[in-house]
């Protein structure tokens, strides 16, 4: 008792290297974790974006491509898929759903899409959650109707019966569609996925926004005044893509093969699954690139830890000189040593474990709105707790280090007391 | 410098003690009545050492011989002579820190070589008190703990304390006995000035009465005055609790307050071969 409580003394009388030396360990166990975290998260908010959606039809391209512009507003469609072929799709037998979506407009840097009332009643995310209102209706009842989500909301303040003008385009700066005056009727519910940041409209709105235009160019000279556009009857050319619920998954393949087949238009279909799985192995490198510079951090905090008890080490033989000279053995002398970089090792990991979580809890909104990935903030994962143990391990074995030194010098000095 | 007449005799004293009986394997425990027993020396040898050779392990050649040296049960013998006679590695043999190549060292009826690591460091800890020249005390450490980190080592020592009152109640009777007050327990060791200092460590090496006193030039940081009061508190305590003593110093002065004074040089023949043939014997006369 008496030695543990006087190790414990001379690890408050060298309080500030040993700080300095648990907050490298806990920053590396941040950089550690944090990197994990949000690794886990951006995937988790990906695969969470989609769910219950059998398959995305878009126009020939890609199928990692068709997924990022489709689902995640992430770049842009090369073409378009014809009414007709999007028409003959939905009604094949095996077709429980479907949902066509047309983007291609934007309001004040949100991505507007025009779909249909079968978008809030089949479009799904995280766990098959339906989307629901905060405020207001869903669906499209006339022309005008406009359903925002929440991050557009909260972010330009809107509510309920304002009145918003859209722009061609991406940029703030495309021409704006502004003979029509849309009217925001519904607000949907936080759901951590870009649904947030998109602005809804009807597809037959994204038809009447572009009445004087032609082929993405709008003729000059000539606007259709609103009473006219509100009389007026509106039938789709073309959409982006859609979104397909098929009766039974184990179709999935076998639709899949036919849409790609699919020989009066050139198109692709994707399973989100299987694309998202190609942007895993994408991205997969730069993460294992930064899960090892991670890695790296922790075994510097450590490498730090010996160093600076080594560095103490010599003022401290005088400290051993007298514990051998009491009748402590090596295997006190070596216990006491290991203990101590166990002991900052583990106070390293605890601060580093709760700043993490500190950090997390201050810093997910911001995350959310600037990356669009939302941080679950759980208990450590199993292979979280795996890289801990690792740590407070690889930090008790440092202890060997110093302690077989330590040792050695205890040898070498006899009774000799050391100033 | 010469051996004086009663170092002679003293040494010629030390001869007549029969090899054998420090072979009588026979552990000893400390006499029931040891405690009060006051501090006429008895013949039995408490530490003997014969024929022992020892150089240090790597060292720029540094070896010393000790053909006899015997320790009485409560003796108190001082060790006259410079520093670099080898006075430390002495003391680090007969505390059991350092191991001869060659020799018997005997403590108790134990040959301490013969021991297991394990064992020695235990057996330093329940027969061994050690006073330094100075830094004896852990800086950062509460005085009181200072005090009672032998106990941690030594199961018996730690029994007689709790004969007499607890551990705690033992090193607070023994400090204040040697003459530190009661506010002063708590306080971190580096805050006391060196007399003080040396009072604690005084303390910590009588803590559960062990057989063996072993004091590494204990005064010579001290002034003449606190030397003399070091040296009764020191002795007082030392009688009380029957142990005996081997101070090792370079001041001839304190040399009446023994029973017995050796110098040394004709203990330990130490030599360094650096350059072997000229300084081959420095140590003698």
């Amino acid at each position: 008792m008496t030695v543990i409580r006087l190790a414990m003394q001379s690890l408050r009388n060298r309080w500030l290297t040993a700080l300095l030396t648990v907050l490298a360990i806990a920053v590396s166990v941040m950089l550690l974790l944090g990197v994990e975290k949000i690794r886990n998260g951006a995937r988790a908010s990906f695969a969470n974006t989609i769910s219950g959606t059998d398959l995305v039809v878009g126009a020939r391209s890609g199928g990692l491509q068709l997924l990022l512009y489709s689902v995640f507003r992430i770049g842009n469609a090369t073409n378009e898929v014809t009414w007709r072929s999007y028409k003959d799709i939905a009604s094949r037998p095996e077709v429980a759903w479907t949902i066509p979506i047309a983007l291609g407009d934007s309001h004040r840097g949100y991505r507007v899409l025009g779909t249909t009332n079968a978008y809030f009643k089949h479009y799904r995310f995280r766990d098959k959650q339906l989307l629901t209102l905060q405020a207001g209706r869903g669906g499209f009842h006339g022309l005008l109707d406009t359903v925002i989500g929440a991050d557009v909301a909260r972010t330009l303040g809107y509510k309920i019966g304002d009145k918003i003008i859209v722009s061609h385009g991406l940029g703030e700066i495309g021409e704006k569609h502004d003979v029509l005056p849309f009217e925001i009727t519904g607000i949907l519910a936080k759901t951590g996925t870009p649904v947030d940041r998109t602005v809804h409209v009807s597809l037959e709105a994204i038809e009447a926004m572009h009445v004087d235009w032609h082929k993405g160019y709008k003729m000059p000279g000539q606007t259709t005044p609103l009473a006219k556009i509100l009389r007026m009857k509106f039938r789709p050319d073309e959409v982006t893509a859609a979104f397909i619920g098929l009766k039974s998954r184990l179709q999935a393949f076998k639709f899949q093969r036919f849409v790609n087949d699919y020989s009066k238009e050139p198109l692709t279909a994707v399973l989100p699954g299987v694309a998202l799985h190609q942007l895993w192995s994408l991205v997969g490198t730069a993460e294992r690139a930064l899960l090892l510079i991670s890695v790296m951090v922790v075994i510097t905090a450590i490498l730090g830890m010996i160093t600076m008890i080594l560095a103490t080490l010599n003022e401290r033989r005088r400290e051993i000189a007298i514990l051998r000279s009491v009748g402590a053995g090596p295997r006190t002398v070596v216990g006491l040593l290991v203990a101590e970089t166990s002991i900052l090792t583990l106070a390293g990991v605890v601060l580093g474990v709760f700043s993490l979580y500190g950090l997390l809890i201050v810093a997910r909104p911001a995350i959310d709105r600037a990356y669009g990935i939302y941080l679950e903030i759980g208990a450590p994962t199993q292979r979280e707790l795996l890289a801990l143990a690792a740590i407070i391990l690889g930090g008790c074995l440092a202890g060997f280090v110093p302690a077989w030194r330590a040792y050695r010098l205890s040898l070498a000095d006899g009774m000799m007391v050391r100033t | 410098m010469a051996c004086d007449m009663k170092q002679r005799t003293v040494l010629g004293d030390a001869t007549i003690v029969p090899s054998e009986q420090g072979v009588a394997a026979v552990k000893h425990e400390p006499l029931p009545g040891a405690t009060t027993a006051l501090a006429e020396p008895s013949d039995e040898p408490v530490v003997e050492l014969r024929d022992v050779q020892f150089a240090w392990p790597g060292r720029d050649g540094f070896s010393m011989e000790i053909e006899e040296f015997v320790l009485k049960r409560g003796e108190r013998l001082l060790l006259l002579g410079p520093s670099g006679g080898g006075k430390s590695t002495l003391l680090s043999l007969l505390a059991g820190i350092v191991i001869a190549q060659a020799g018997s060292i005997k403590a108790l009826g134990s040959d301490i070589g013969k021991l297991g690591n394990a064992d020695r460091d235990r057996f330093r800890a329940e027969h061994f008190g050690i006073i330094f020249q100075m830094f004896n005390l852990l800086p950062y450490g509460a005085i009181i703990d200072n005090v009672l980190l032998p106990l941690s080592f030594a199961p018996k020592r730690r029994q007689r304390t709790v004969e007499r009152g607890g551990p705690r109640a033992e090193a607070g009777r023994l400090l204040g006995a040697l003459g530190l007050e009661e506010s002063l327990f708590t306080r971190a060791a580096a805050e006391l000035s060196v007399g003080q200092q040396q009072r604690v460590a005084a303390a910590r090496a009588l803590i559960g009465a062990p057989e063996i006193l072993i004091a590494d030039e204990p005064t010579s940081a001290l002034d003449r005055q606190h030397q003399e009061r070091f040296l009764d508190l020191l002795f007082a305590q030392l009688a009380d609790a029957g142990s005996s003593l081997i101070m090792v110093s370079h001041d001839e002065s304190l040399a009446a307050r023994f029973d017995r004074v050796c110098p040394l040089h004709e203990t330990v023949k130490s030599q360094r071969s650096e350059s072997q043939s000229s300084s081959s014997s420095e140590a003698l006369s």
